[in-house]
C-alpha cells in the first residue's frame, strides 16, 4: 500500500506544508484507494474527485506562494453525508433526499474549507443517522474493513470504515446516541463526541436536536485533536452553540500524561451482557491507566440503567418533528404528483416510499410519545430521567476527572444479525447514551482486539462539559503505551483489503 | 348556502354570548423572527427566503431580539406579567405553507400572561382580560391555481411563496369575555380597535388589517340565560376589518341561536367569514381533534428576561390610551359627546396628528367625523386608510382659512387628493379650484346678477338685506362655486347701497 | 402495553406516512416491544425532578434585528420538485382556506 495512505494526518500536513509532498499527490493517492476498495467497503456515498483535486491544487498554490497555512492544510477528509456541502449532494443516506444539493455549507464544512482541508466526498451512514450498523442506509451497508462480513458500527459507519480502509486519514462523524464512538470502537479508530454545543450544528441535518453533535474521527489521537480544533468553536447561527474558548485539545493530545488523574470506572457499564473479550481488554486498559499513574476508583451512576429507555423516547420524539420537513413540497423526492393526488396524499406517499423502515419506526414511535395523553408518561418522564443522569454525572465528576467504560458491549456483529431485532440493535448504544443525554464530552479509543474474534475493542472516556481536553490526555496516554506494547498502532494488525489491480 | 339565523333581540332574550378573541400581529421588525431575511410586504415571490425560513435540512433558527422586546412591550402595555422563564415550543402539523411542518410558537410558557385592557363602548368602560401574549412565526402564502377566483376549492394545484414564512407574529389571546350581552360584538370591535391603536402607539407593527398585519380570529359560543356552562364554540377566521369583527360575531351569535333554538347542537369547527355576503361558512370539519404534539423547541434557548431588562422596556411604553384620551380631550376642548364620537369612530390618532400638523381642534374633528368619515364608511375602510393623511387635512384647512377655497370646493379638493392627484394645494392649482378673489371679476358677476334680477335688487335697496341670498346664489353659480360667498355678499351690498 | 394495528395506522396518518396494511401489521408488535422496554422509565423520576429539555443550560441567545442577504431566487428554487411563476408548485391542497 502507498505509504501516503497509512501516514497520519499530522505528518501529512507537515509534509505538504514543507513541500516534501503535495496536497494533490496525497489527494490523488486517496482517491485511487477509494476507487480500488470502495466497491467492497462502501464507505462513500459520493466521491467528489474533481472538486477534491481542484481544492488540493488551490492549497498547493497557496503553499507555493509562501502562505502560512494550518497544520492540516491539504490533508484529505471524508465528510459524513448528513452535513451540507454545496459541492456534493446531501442525502443522509435516504431515498427522500436523493440528489439534493444544498444551497449552503454547514458550519463544520465552512471551517474545514477555511482550514484548507480537502474534502474527498460524503460518507455512508444509517438513514438520517438512525442505527448502529450502517445497514439502514438506502444505498447499501458499509462493511467493516477488519472483517467485511461485519458491520462498521453506526450511524457513522462510513466515516469510521474509511479510516481503516485507508481511504481517508480524517473524517467527520456525528453522534446522537453513540454514532461517532460506537463505530470508532468496532473499527479500532479514534472518535470524539465533543461537548454538546462545542461544534456548530448549523448545516447538520437534525436527527435529535438536543443530542446531535459533530466531531472528529481519525486513526490517531493527535489527528483527532487537530481536527477538533479546526471544527470547534462558537457559531452564532446555532443557538445551542457554546460561546467559550475551545478546550486546549491539541496540547492535551501532545502531552498525554495521566499521572495524578482520578479516573472513575462506572459500575453500571460493564459485567453481564458484555462480551468477555470486551470486558477483558477494558480491564487491561484500566490496569494500564493505573500503571501510568492514574488513580482509578469505582463510581456508581444508578440512573444510567434508565438511559437507553429514556433515549428511545427523546430521540424518536425530536426526530418525528425534525423529519416532518421532508414532505416533497420544497425539495427532495416527490411521489404521486400526477394530477390525481392532493398535496396531503403526495406528502404521505412520498414519506411512505422515501423513508426506510427504521426511520418510519422511529417517527411513529416519536409521534406516539408526543401525542396528547402520552406526553407526560413518555417524553416528560424521559426528560426527568435526563435530569437524573446529569446529576449522576455531576456527582461522579466531583470525585473523578474522567469516567471510563467499554464503548459498546460487543465487538462488530455480523451484517444482518440484528436487523430484525431493534431492541438488540439499540443496546449497542448502552454505554454511549448517558453522555449524549447529559451533553458532556466523550470519546472512544482503540484498546486492542478481543481474543475470541480478533475484532477491535474501544475504551470510552467521558469528561465534564467543556473539559474535552481530558479525553485527549487519557487517549494519548493509552495510545502511546499500547503502541509501545504492540510495536505500532492497532490498525497495523488489520488484514489488508484485497484490491483489484491497484497494489502499490 | 346561507344558514338560518335568529333575530338579534331574540338571541339576547334567550342566551348570553361568550367571546374569545385571538389577535395575530405581524411585527414590523426589519428581519424575520428566526433568520436575517427581510420582511417587507410585496416583494417578488421567494426573494426573501433562506435555508432557515424555507425549512431546508440542517438549518437552525436564532431568535430576533427586537421581536422579543416588542413582545414584552406589548405584554407590558396590556398589563401582563412578563415570564421570568419563557420558552419556545414546536406546534406540529402538516401544511404546505408551513415550511418545517411545525410552527415555532409558545405553548405553556408564553412570554407574557395575565393582563387586561379597558375598552370604551358608548362611554361605558369594559375590561377585557388577557390570557397571554406569545411569540411565533408566520406561514408562507399560497396561490391557488385552476379554480375560481383563487379559491382553494376546485384548484388544480397551488403555488407557494415563502416570503412571509418566518415573519414574527405575536398572538394575543383574551380570556373568555362574559357578561357583555348585546354589546358583545361592539366590545369585540372596540377591543381590536384599542389593540390597533396601542400597537401603533408602541410602534411595533404596521397594524394594517387589509394587508394582514393584524388578523383576528373570533371564538363565539352561547349559553342559555342563567347558565354558567359555556356552550360549544366556533372559531371564525378571516375577520380582517374592524367592521367585520362586529358583524361576524353578531352573525355567529344569530346563527348559533338558530341552531340551538331548533334543538340542534353547535359543531366545534372553524368558520370562514365572507365580507361580501356577511355570513360565515363551515371550514373543513375536523373528524378528529388536532393533536399538535407540542414540545419545547430544542433548537432554541429559553428566554429569561432579567427584571432590569423588563423595567427598561417598561420605561419605553407610550402613555396608556385611556389616560391619553383624557388629556387630549382637555387639550382639545371637546365636550364629552364630541370626544365619545371621536373615540367610537377611531379618530383619536388621526385628529391628534392633524392638530400636530397645525390644524385647529374643532376643524380637525369636523373633517374627520364629517366629510372623511362619510367617505371612509362608504369605502368600508378605517379612517387611517381613507387615503388622505392628517398632514393633508391640515393643509386643506389652511387653504380654507386663507379663504383660498370654500367648504364646497374643499370637497372637490378631497376628491382630488383621494384620486391621487397630489397634495391639496396641487389639486387646487391643477383643477383651478381657487376661489376668485379678484374683486373686478366678482363685481362684474354681481352687476350681471343685479341686471338679470331687477326686482330682487330693488328689495335689497329697500332694506330687505336677506334677499341678497338669491343674488349670492346666482353669482356663485356663475363663478362655478369658486368664490368666497362672504365677499360676494359684501360686494352686492356695496353696489346696492 | 397494547398497540393495535389501527393505532399504528392512526399514528401514521398523524405523521403523514403512507403505510401498507402489511407495514402496519409488522410495526405494531415491533413498537410494542420497544414500548415495553422503555416502559421501565415510568415511576423512576418523582414529581420533584425537573425535566431537562436541553443538555446545556444556555439562555437568552438572540440575534440583532438586521437584514442579511437571502438566497437568490434560483438557489431558493433549485431543489424544488416543481416550480411555476417563481413559486413552489405543489399539488392541490385539500385543507381549509388559510
Amino acid at each position: 500500500m502507498d505509504q501516503l495512505l497509512t501516514t497520519n494526518a499530522a505528518q501529512l500536513g507537515a509534509a505538504i506544508g514543507a513541500g516534501t509532498t503535495s496536497s494533490e499527490e496525497v489527494t490523488r493517492a486517496h482517491l485511487d484507494r477509494v476507487e480500488a476498495v470502495d466497491d467492497t467497503v462502501n464507505a462513500f456515498l459520493h466521491v467528489a474527485g474533481d472538486e477534491a483535486i481542484a481544492q488540493a491544487r488551490a492549497v498547493d498554490a497557496k503553499i507555493a506562494a509562501g502562505e502560512k497555512l494550518g497544520p492540516l492544510a491539504g490533508v484529505p477528509l471524508a465528510l459524513k453525508d448528513i452535513l451540507t456541502w454545496t459541492k456534493a449532494p446531501t442525502t443522509c443516506a435516504s431515498r427522500i433526499l436523493e440528489g439534493w444539493i444544498p444551497p449552503y455549507d454547514s458550519g463544520v464544512t465552512e471551517r474545514l474549507l477555511a482550514a484548507d482541508i480537502v474534502i474527498l466526498g460524503k460518507t455512508n451512514l444509517d438513514e438520517f443517522a438512525m442505527g448502529s450498523s450502517t445497514e439502514n442506509s438506502a444505498y447499501g451497508p458499509t462493511r467493516n474493513p477488519w472483517a467485511t462480513d461485519r458491520i462498521p458500527g453506526g450511524s457513522g459507519g462510513g466515516s469510521a470504515a474509511a479510516l481503516v480502509a485507508f481511504e481517508a486519514p480524517l473524517s467527520i462523524g456525528t453522534d446522537t446516541g453513540g454514532s461517532i464512538r460506537q463505530p470508532a470502537s468496532v473499527t479500532g479508530t479514534v472518535g470524539i463526541k465533543p461537548t454538546y454545543g462545542g461544534v456548530s450544528r448549523y448545516g447538520l441535518v437534525s436527527l435529535a436536536s438536543s443530542l446531535d453533535q459533530a466531531g472528529p474521527c481519525a486513526r490517531s489521537v493527535l489527528d483527532a485533536a487537530l481536527l477538533h480544533e479546526v471544527i470547534a468553536g462558537h457559531d452564532h447561527r446555532d443557538s445551542t452553540s457554546i460561546d467559550q474558548a475551545v478546550p486546549a485539545v491539541v496540547d492535551a493530545a501532545r502531552n498525554g500524561d495521566v499521572s495524578g488523574m482520578k479516573i472513575g470506572v462506572v459500575r453500571e457499564l460493564g459485567g453481564e451482557g458484555y462480551n468477555p473479550g470486551v470486558q477483558q481488554r477494558f480491564d487491561e486498559a484500566v490496569a494500564l491507566l493505573t500503571r501510568l499513574g492514574a488513580e482509578v476508583v469505582e463510581v456508581s451512576c444508578p440512573n444510567f440503567d434508565h438511559a437507553l429507555a429514556a433515549y428511545y423516547l427523546i430521540q424518536p420524539s425530536e426526530t418525528s418533528s425534525n423529519l416532518a420537513k421532508f414532505d416533497a413540497m420544497r425539495f427532495g423526492l416527490r411521489i404521486g404528483d400526477d394530477g390525481t393526488h392532493s398535496a396531503e396524499k403526495v406528502m404521505a406517499m412520498t414519506r411512505g416510499a422515501g423513508f426506510g423502515r427504521e426511520v418510519k419506526r422511529r417517527i411513529i414511535l416519536g409521534t406516539y410519545a408526543l401525542s396528547s395523553g402520552y406526553y407526560d408518561a413518555y417524553y416528560g418522564t424521559a426528560q426527568k430521567i435526563r435530569t437524573l443522569i446529569t446529576a449522576d454525572f455531576t456527582a461522579a465528576f466531583e470525585q473523578c476527572d474522567v469516567l471510563v467504560s467499554p464503548t459498546t458491549p460487543t465487538t462488530a456483529f455480523r451484517i444482518g444479525e440484528r436487523v430484525n431485532d431493534p431492541v438488540a440493535m439499540y443496546k449497542a448504544d448502552l454505554c454511549t447514551i448517558p453522555s449524549s443525554m447529559a451533553g458532556n464530552a466523550a470519546a472512544s479509543f482503540p484498546i486492542g482486539l478481543a481474543p475470541e474474534d480478533g475484532l477491535p475493542v474501544g475504551l470510552q472516556v467521558m469528561a465534564p462539559p467543556m473539559a474535552d481536553d481530558r479525553l485527549y490526555r487519557v487517549g494519548a496516554a493509552v495510545e502511546a503505551a499500547l503502541a509501545e506494547q504492540w510495536g505500532g498502532p492497532l490498525w497495523q494488525q488489520i488484514t489488508p483489503l484485497t484490491t483489484e489491480g491497484a497494489q502499490a | 348556502m346561507s344558514e338560518p339565523v335568529l333575530d338579534y333581540d331574540q338571541v339576547l332574550a334567550n342566551f348570553d354570548p361568550v367571546l374569545g378573541l385571538e389577535v395575530h400581529v405581524e411585527l414590523n421588525t426589519a428581519s424575520k423572527m428566526f433568520c436575517g431575511c427581510a420582511t417587507g410586504f410585496g416583494a417578488e415571490p421567494n426573494t426573501q427566503v433562506c435555508p432557515v425560513c424555507l425549512g431546508l435540512p440542517g438549518s437552525l433558527p436564532v431568535v430576533n431580539q427586537t421581536a422579543v422586546e416588542s413582545a414584552m412591550r406589548i405584554g407590558l402595555a396590556l398589563n401582563c406579567s412578563i415570564a421570568a422563564y419563557s420558552r419556545f415550543a414546536r406546534k406540529n402539523y402538516f401544511y404546505p405553507d408551513q415550511p418545517k411542518n411545525y410552527q415555532i410558537s409558545q405553548y405553556d410558557e408564553p412570554i407574557a400572561y395575565d393582563g387586561y385592557a379597558d375598552v370604551d363602548v358608548d362611554g361605558e368602560v369594559f375590561r377585557v382580560e388577557i390570557e397571554r401574549a406569545h411569540m411565533e412565526e408566520d406561514t408562507g402564502k399560497s396561490l391557488h391555481v385552476g379554480g375560481a377566483t383563487g379559491r382553494i376549492h376546485g384548484a388544480s394545484h397551488s403555488l407557494l411563496d415563502y416570503n412571509r414564512a418566518g415573519v414574527p407574529l405575536i398572538e394575543i389571546v383574551t380570556k373568555p369575555i362574559v357578561g357583555a350581552g348585546e354589546k358583545a360584538p361592539q366590545i369585540a370591535r372596540a377591543y381590536v380597535a384599542m389593540l390597533r391603536d396601542l400597537l401603533r402607539a408602541l410602534g411595533v407593527s404596521d397594524v394594517r388589517m387589509e394587508q394582514g398585519s393584524l388578523r383576528c380570529d373570533a371564538n363565539v359560543s352561547l349559553m342559555p340565560k342563567g347558565s354558567t356552562t359555556f356552550g360549544t364554540r366556533t372559531e371564525t377566521k378571516n375577520v380582517n376589518s374592524l367592521r367585520s369583527v362586529e358583524r361576524a360575531i353578531r352573525y355567529e351569535m344569530t346563527r348559533h341561536a338558530a341552531v340551538l333554538t331548533s334543538g340542534g347542537s353547535i359543531v366545534q369547527e372553524t368558520r370562514h367569514w365572507h365580507e361580501d355576503t356577511g355570513i360565515t361558512t363551515s371550514g373543513r370539519s375536523k373528524e378528529e381533534a388536532e393533536d399538535y404534539r407540542y414540545f419545547p423547541e430544542p433548537d432554541l434557548a429559553p428566554v429569561t428576561p432579567a427584571a432590569a431588562w423588563v423595567e427598561q422596556l417598561r420605561a419605553t411604553l407610550p402613555e396608556p390610551p385611556a389616560e391619553k384620551r383624557k388629556r387630549l380631550q382637555a387639550e382639545w376642548g371637546y365636550s364629552d359627546p364630541e370626544m365619545r364620537d371621536v373615540i367610537s369612530v377611531g379618530a383619536v390618532e388621526v385628529i391628534e396628528e392633524t392638530i400636530a400638523a397645525g390644524c385647529g381642534a374643532q376643524a380637525a374633528r369636523k373633517w374627520w367625523l364629517g366629510e372623511l368619515g362619510r367617505r371612509a364608511s362608504e369605502q368600508g375602510v378605517d379612517l387611517a386608510e381613507v387615503g388622505m393623511t392628517p398632514a393633508q387635512v391640515a393643509q386643506l384647512q389652511g387653504l380654507v382659512e386663507a379663504k383660498l377655497v370654500n367648504d364646497k370646493l374643499a370637497r372637490q379638493v378631497i376628491d382630488g387628493v383621494l384620486a391621487g392627484e397630489g397634495e391639496p394645494k396641487e389639486v387646487v392649482d391643477a383643477r383651478g379650484l381657487a376661489v376668485v378673489s379678484d374683486d373686478g371679476a366678482l363685481t362684474a358677476a354681481v352687476d350681471e346678477a343685479i341686471a338679470a334680477n331687477p326686482e330682487v335688487a330693488e328689495k335689497i335697496r329697500g332694506g330687505k338685506v336677506q334677499a341678497a341670498g338669491a343674488l349670492i346664489g346666482q353669482v356663485m353659480k356663475a363663478m362655478r362655486g369658486q368664490a368666497d360667498a362672504g365677499r360676494v355678499r359684501e360686494i352686492i351690498l356695496e353696489r346696492l347701497s | 402495553m397494547a398497540l393495535s394495528v389501527d393505532d399504528v395506522a392512526q399514528l401514521a396518518r398523524l405523521a403523514r406516512i403512507e403505510l401498507t396494511p402489511d407495514e402496519c401489521a409488522a410495526l405494531a408488535p415491533e413498537l410494542e416491544v420497544i414500548l415495553d422496554s422503555v416502559a421501565q422509565v415510568s415511576g423512576v423520576a418523582g414529581e420533584d425532578v425537573a425535566p431537562t429539555s436541553h443538555p446545556v443550560p444556555i439562555t437568552n441567545v438572540f440575534r440583532t434585528d438586521e437584514v442579511r442577504p437571502s438566497l437568490s431566487l434560483e438557489a431558493a428554487l433549485a431543489g424544488a420538485p416543481a416550480v411555476e411563476q417563481d413559486r413552489f408548485r405543489v399539488p392541490q391542497i385539500l385543507g381549509e382556506d388559510a
